[in-house]
């Protein structure tokens, strides 16, 4: 059994390594297209709130304490705990999704969406290409999007585990299930530590 | 010599359940091998369907066969069904998956079901990229390049993207299935100095399906959303750099052709040595040079994008590094040339089809280091020239491989042995109607003639001709084992276990195998390639 | 086969809590810095500290610290494919410019 643990949980590292390479792509774009329209990345970063980004980052950094603590659950026979934990992880992890989804009402009722309805009016007083802010929307809704949407994937997967482990079929003789998706989960807020900084953070050019 | 009347019927993984769920919902790899290998044959024989039609075009020097918006997607749907549907899944999902477990000693792949999902996603991609190409097909070169393909084409690219997406998945899992697999399941006494090198080979090739694949992934979603949305992030009216794209792209599409060619590497290492009787010269060379195949591979991309636009000083540090890269390709033939040195050669189809390769990748290889220059690669590039260098390695290379796999492990996988005298009339046809069809191709390149054209200047139509007679000759020769292997399946003679005495796991097995491969877990106690204390044998049926 | 040590080990809570506390931390500094006008080194330091906050789960919340080399060489392996991607791209991004001799 021990072998086969580590085997799946080697399997899942694998698959981690591909989500950081097709993340990756959009780092990538980010990467060209800031240092290219640095300005306009300024610009539209200007319309993001830092407060509520911070707060769904502490809200990620709180959901990985419950994950771990569940997984460390599992470990240990204490199914009950655990459960719990797994319920409070997938509450975090709901709280994320409505502070964006918050975020997002906003942008898109101020046509902060890239496409043929997208407008920028502050561009233009800045003396900046709108087209340009209109890149970095495509990569904010692009990276925190994809984002979301492995949010979304991770917290099914949690739902499935404490439904699995609720029945009592996990112990400290097999949890990797538990293990794997706790990575899984663990891996998507890694992506949105770098998120934060790289899209909230870019300049404090009207002092907040 | 009388035996008593066996009525049971031994257990193989072919006749362990005849109905067609026990084929549909099975975990076992070697069944899996085999319906990837009906789907890879289907879909090579559609993208044979439409370079038939650009060879017909190009029979005459009008573009009087079809127009020049269908002859754009001729070539395209021929790109894209034979890169991502056929020659990135051949070895790997067909010899890999039934061969390796075999190899390692093992019952079966480390994820069964995932092996099983890989399958079922790639006929998922299959049948979109089908269904569009049906629906009017896609035009826009199998490279999708931006912003025609995001902005101005006017045909069926979101639906073929997604099924090259969902296929990509596939070539993960499998990969993540053999990495997994190679590390933790190798029979007692199979260290890593041991292992075959078609293991070797497959490792490689699936570290770059795992780091690579993703990349090209995330390209085609951006693809479709700004197909969809309109959001410019590659198109230069809306600020968008189309040149990212091609990065983006070609960070996996060129270690791809390493996917491709790595696996096909290690069946021509396990044929070159079988037929030899001898270990592989360099053993440990040859399997360093897989990663090093696979790690350098990477770093070559913007070789594809030297007049694309990208700076000067980027492209002389693309152009070092492809320089860089030939380099354990080359270590690798010349190994196995020095494995045949002194060794007992034996002409076996599966070794005809390796002397192929050697020759043609070579050429193939020589003429990538040509492209690496710069200052040649502004004259050929775009250019027929190209267009033979990559079909002397994929079809000279790997699909030779592949037939000489597929001709080194039919008695395994089926029991039977294939007719030795069609097969090696096949594999005449095979060598002289590929060299018939691109050799041609080196010199019209050299003389100009741009590729993704459907009509040319007059004075080429002499080796253009010479070149669709080639392809009608190479035409021939993978037709004939569709019919000779299907032939022996019924009537061909009883193979045995290892039909060429053959040094390896997979050979100690019977043929076909039982669904569990191996009745005790091997334990290994000899070198790789140990043939000088394998008894010679004739084999059986020749 | 007795399940005693099925595992490396059983890492106590107070570690995991030990480290949430450091990451709350680091991102209330990171965005206190982001406040104060540093040019070019707000970038530096605001990737600095995700990194650290990145190395404090992938080692501790995802056990990677506790785990074989083959996992570690795997996860390292990625994060420099995916540099050599980034590097290489900017190596043709930022000499674009140079379109005549830099020796001028």
């Amino acid at each position: 059994m021990d072998q086969q643990r580590e085997s799946s949980t080697f399997g899942m590292w694998l698959f981690l390594v591909t989500e950081i390479m097709f993340f990756g792509g959009l780092f990538c774009a980010y990467l060209v297209y800031r240092a290219t329209y640095y300005q306009a990345f300024v610009e539209g970063s200007q319309t993001m709130n830092i407060w509520l980004g911070a707060t769904n980052t502490a809200v990620l950094i709180c959901s990985s304490l419950s994950m771990a603590l569940g997984v460390r659950c599992a470990q240990t026979d204490n199914r009950k705990m655990m459960v719990i934990l797994l319920i409070i992880t997938m509450l975090f992890g709901a709280a994320f999704l409505g502070i964006k989804a918050i975020e997002y009402h906003e942008h898109w009722t101020h046509h902060q969406f890239p496409g043929p309805n997208f407008s920028f009016p502050e561009a233009e007083e800045a003396g900046i290409n709108p087209q340009n802010v209109q890149i970095y929307f495509s990569l904010y809704w692009a990276m925190t999007g994809l984002h979301a949407l492995h949010m979304v994937i991770g917290i099914g997967l949690v739902l499935w585990i404490t439904i699995v482990g609720a029945r009592g079929l996990y112990s400290a003789d097999y949890y990797a299930p538990v293990e794997n998706v706790g990575l899984y989960w663990h891996f998507v807020d890694l992506v949105w530590i770098y998120l934060f900084p790289l899209l909230y953070l870019i300049s404090k050019k009207h002092g907040g | 010599m009388a035996t008593a009347v066996q009525t049971v019927e031994r257990e193989t993984y072919l006749n362990n359940g005849y109905t067609l769920k026990s084929w549909l919902l099975t975990k076992d790899h070697k069944r899996i091998a085999i319906l990837y290998l009906i789907s890879i044959t289907g879909m090579f024989f559609v993208g044979g369907f439409f370079a038939m039609l650009i060879r017909l075009e190009l029979l005459t020097p009008a573009g009087d066969l079809v127009s020049s918006d269908t002859y754009n997607k001729l070539f395209t749907m021929h790109g894209i069904a034979m890169v991502f549907f056929f020659l990135i899944p051949s070895v790997p999902a067909v010899l890999g998956n039934f061969v390796i477990p075999l190899m390692v000693g093992a019952k079966d792949l480390a994820f069964p079901r995932i092996n099983l999902l890989s399958w079922y996603l790639y006929i998922v991609g299959a049948l979109f990229a089908l269904v569009s190409m049906m629906m009017g097909g896609v035009d826009t070169g199998w490279t999708f390049y931006t912003p025609f393909s995001t902005t101005y084409s006017n045909t069926h690219v979101v639906g073929t993207a997604l099924g090259v997406f969902i296929a990509g998945f596939s070539s993960i899992f499998t990969g993540l299935n053999f990495i997994v697999t190679i590390h933790r399941m190798r029979a007692p006494g199979l260290t890593w100095a041991r292992l075959p090198l078609f293991c070797w080979s497959n490792y490689a090739a699936s570290i770059i399906m795992v780091l690579g694949t993703p990349v090209i992934a995330i390209t085609i979603l951006l693809v479709a959303l700004e197909r969809l949305l309109h959001i410019g992030v590659f198109n230069p009216a809306l600020g968008g750099d189309p040149l990212l794209f091609q990065h983006l792209f070609w960070f996996y599409s060129h270690p791809a052709v390493y996917i491709m060619i790595l696996p096909g590497m290690g069946v021509i290492s396990e044929v070159v040595t079988c037929f030899s009787r001898k270990r592989v010269f360099g053993y440990e060379f040859v399997a360093l040079a897989s990663i090093a195949i696979a790690v350098l591979g990477f770093l070559v991309w913007a070789h594809h994008m030297f007049v694309a636009g990208i700076s000067v000083y980027a492209a002389l540090v693309f152009s070092l590094l492809s320089y860089l890269v030939a380099i354990p390709s080359a270590v690798k033939i010349f190994n196995w040339t020095a494995t045949l040195f002194k060794g007992s050669v034996r002409y076996d189809t599966p070794m005809l089809y390796a002397f192929g390769f050697i020759g043609l990748f070579t050429i193939g290889g020589l003429t990538g280091v040509f492209l690496a220059s710069l200052g040649v690669d502004v004259h050929v590039t775009d250019t027929y020239f190209v267009v033979a260098h990559f079909h002397y390695v994929m079809v000279g290379g790997m699909v030779l491989a592949y037939m000489a796999g597929l001709h080194f492990w039919w008695p395994k996988m089926t029991g039977k042995l294939y007719p030795e005298g069609w097969a090696k009339l096949s594999a005449l046809f095979v060598f002289v109607g590929f060299n018939l069809t691109f050799f041609p191709q080196f010199i019209l390149g050299y003389m100009g003639m741009p590729r993704r054209y459907h009509a040319y200047p007059p004075e080429f139509q002499v080796l253009n001709v010479l070149s669709t007679a080639g392809a009608s000759v190479l035409a021939v020769g993978y037709v004939l084992p569709m019919i000779y292997f299907t032939w022996s399946l019924r009537y061909g003679e009883d193979a045995g276990p290892n039909p060429w005495n053959a040094v390896g796991l997979e050979w100690m097995t019977p043929s076909p195998p039982p669904t569990h491969n191996f009745d005790e877990t091997p334990v290994v106690t000899w070198e790789a390639y140990d043939y000088e204390h394998q008894p010679e044998e004739v084999p059986v049926g020749h | 086969m007795a399940s005693e040590e099925h595992r490396q080990h059983v890492i106590p809570s107070g570690i995991y809590v030990g480290i949430w506390a450091i990451l709350m931390m680091l991102t209330g500094l990171t965005v206190f810095v982001s406040f104060i006008e540093l040019h070019d080194w707000n970038i530096v330091l605001a990737l600095v500290i995700a990194t650290i906050k990145a190395t404090l789960v992938v080692l501790f919340f995802m056990h990677l610290f506790y785990s074989s080399k083959l996992t570690k060489v795997t996860v390292i392996a990625a994060i420099f494919f995916l540099f050599l991607l980034l590097a290489l791209s900017m190596t043709d991004y930022l000499t674009r410019s140079w379109l005549t001799n830099p020796f001028h």
